[in-house]
């Protein structure tokens, strides 16, 4: 794990660290709490065949869309991709592997990963056909169908305020996968729109302390916010 | 709107009772939001990780982190939480949503519901509907009695895969409020100006109806 001292980088340098090839796991619900900076930049950079975990495919032309058209997306594991047609369409082209997860076991999948759990034990979905191929155990009489915890090399959050430490607060229904996501990966790399010295943030206030967080860029918010806007209502 | 969904919100808004904590789905049950009094002391829950989210004011300026699950920008009302995704499952899970409304594609007379997927057609993922679908207390389908071709969504079995089995409690449509019992669908309601004839020609599955209690609506 990076030092507390070195974990205050450049978007340059924090992105760079990802190899193709890379599992990824990237935050946001929509739009909020998606990390349009880190994106951006990863597009900028050129990684390729990536494999992204995350909620859902953004709209197109923002977010992971755009890693998605610019053809740097292998494998997509999602809950759904309903607001993104071109992520429709690149799916059912055969372009785009999408593997779709019910939005509450994929969250759990990841947060049983953060926690550091293999698996957990779930009724969710029995009686569908999700649960067709599922490993089963019986346990106090019932039967329960085994859900593997989900892993990624890398996450990409988006906290409002940081400090240099890596202390993390989101905002709203910004936070939604962030907090799960950066316990659940190997490296896991933050924007904010602060990074403050650590103290100034309440240690009450913290969401996810600083010894899950990789790395800590600072995003200016009228560039971070690019996209929000093109959301619907 | 067309004046069927607007019978059918106005309809679904008696559902709702005040202290409950209810979840909106995507599409026509979120309109019902404008069918709550403003006064009534209800959460709404979003499953993108909110309780107790309203619409916004005319002329209230979006706050940009704060969406619904279907992407619109909401407000909050005193006594609203806000939380991540695990928690706001957790919360579906352990049953402490009170009630949900969803559209359906189709719902049986089991109370089984299919509203995600049409094999080749349309599957762009569950969201959070199975979940909601199978954990919810009170799960009320909110649809057009039939498709835009006129076919019959409420069927005596789905055809199409399931969102979840078993977990319909009610479903009003344009033409009807229909509970699911163990005896099969019990009519409650019927609108204004359909005959009990007419119901029974718009849908599959077999309707138990008690002419004498039969409500309007």
């Amino acid at each position: 794990m990076t030092l507390l001292t070195h974990k205050h980088r450049t978007i340059e340098a924090a992105i760079a660290a990802i190899p193709h090839g890379a599992s990824i796991m990237v935050g946001g619900f929509g739009s909020p709490g998606t990390p349009f900076a880190l994106i951006d930049e990863l597009l900028a950079q050129g990684q390729h065949d990536l494999t992204l975990i995350k909620n859902d495919a953004n709209e197109p032309g923002i977010g992971i869309g755009k890693l998605i058209e610019a053809g740097r997306v292998t494998r997509l594991v999602t809950s759904h991709v309903g607001l993104n047609r071109r992520a429709i369409d690149a799916m059912n082209r055969g372009e785009l592997d999408v593997t779709l997860v019910p939005q509450g076991l994929l969250a759990e999948k990841i947060r049983s990963a953060g926690a550091g759990h293999h698996a957990f034990l779930t009724d969710i979905g029995q009686g569908t056909e999700i649960a067709a191929e599922r490993r089963e155990i019986e346990l106090d009489g019932r039967v329960w169908g085994i859900e593997p915890a989900l892993y990624a090399d890398f996450a990409l959050v988006h906290a409002e305020r940081a400090d240099r430490y890596g202390n993390l607060i989101y905002r709203a229904t910004a936070s939604n996968f962030n907090p799960l996501m950066a316990m659940a990966a190997d490296t896991v790399i933050a924007q904010a729109y602060r990074v403050d010295e650590p103290g100034r943030l309440a240690p009450e206030a913290i969401h996810t302390p600083c010894a899950f967080v990789s790395q800590v860029v600072r995003v200016d918010p009228a560039t971070a916010e690019q996209g929000r806007r093109a959301h619907v209502g | 709107m067309s004046a069927d969904q607007t019978r059918i919100l106005a309809r679904a808004a008696r559902e709702v009772l005040p202290g409950q904590i209810v979840n909106l789905g995507i599409g026509l049950p979120t309109r019902l939001f404008h069918y709550l009094p403003a006064e009534m002391e209800v959460l709404v829950h979003s499953e993108n990780g909110v309780l107790g989210c309203r619409p916004r004011a005319e002329g209230e300026a979006p706050d940009y982190d704060m969406i619904d699950s279907g992407g619109t920008y909401i407000a909050t009302r005193p006594g609203a939480s806000v939380f991540d995704s695990a928690t706001s499952f957790a919360m579906i899970r352990r049953s402490r949503v009170d009630l949900t409304f969803m559209g359906a594609f189709e719902v049986d007379a089991e109370g089984n519901l299919a509203n995600w997927k049409i094999p080749g057609q349309f599957s762009p993922g569950i969201g959070g509907a199975m979940e909601l679908a199978q954990k919810v207390r009170r799960l009320v389908i909110l649809c057009s009695h039939n498709d835009k071709h006129g076919n019959p969504k409420v069927l005596e079995h789905c055809r199409l895969p399931l969102t979840a089995p078993r977990c319909v409690s009610r479903i009003i449509t344009d033409k009807a409020v229909m509970d699911v019992t163990p005896q099969g669908l019990a009519v409650v309601d019927i609108a204004e100006g359909l005959s009990v004839a007419e119901l029974r020609e718009a849908t599959e599955a077999e309707l138990n109806i008690d002419e004498r209690q039969l409500g309007r609506f």
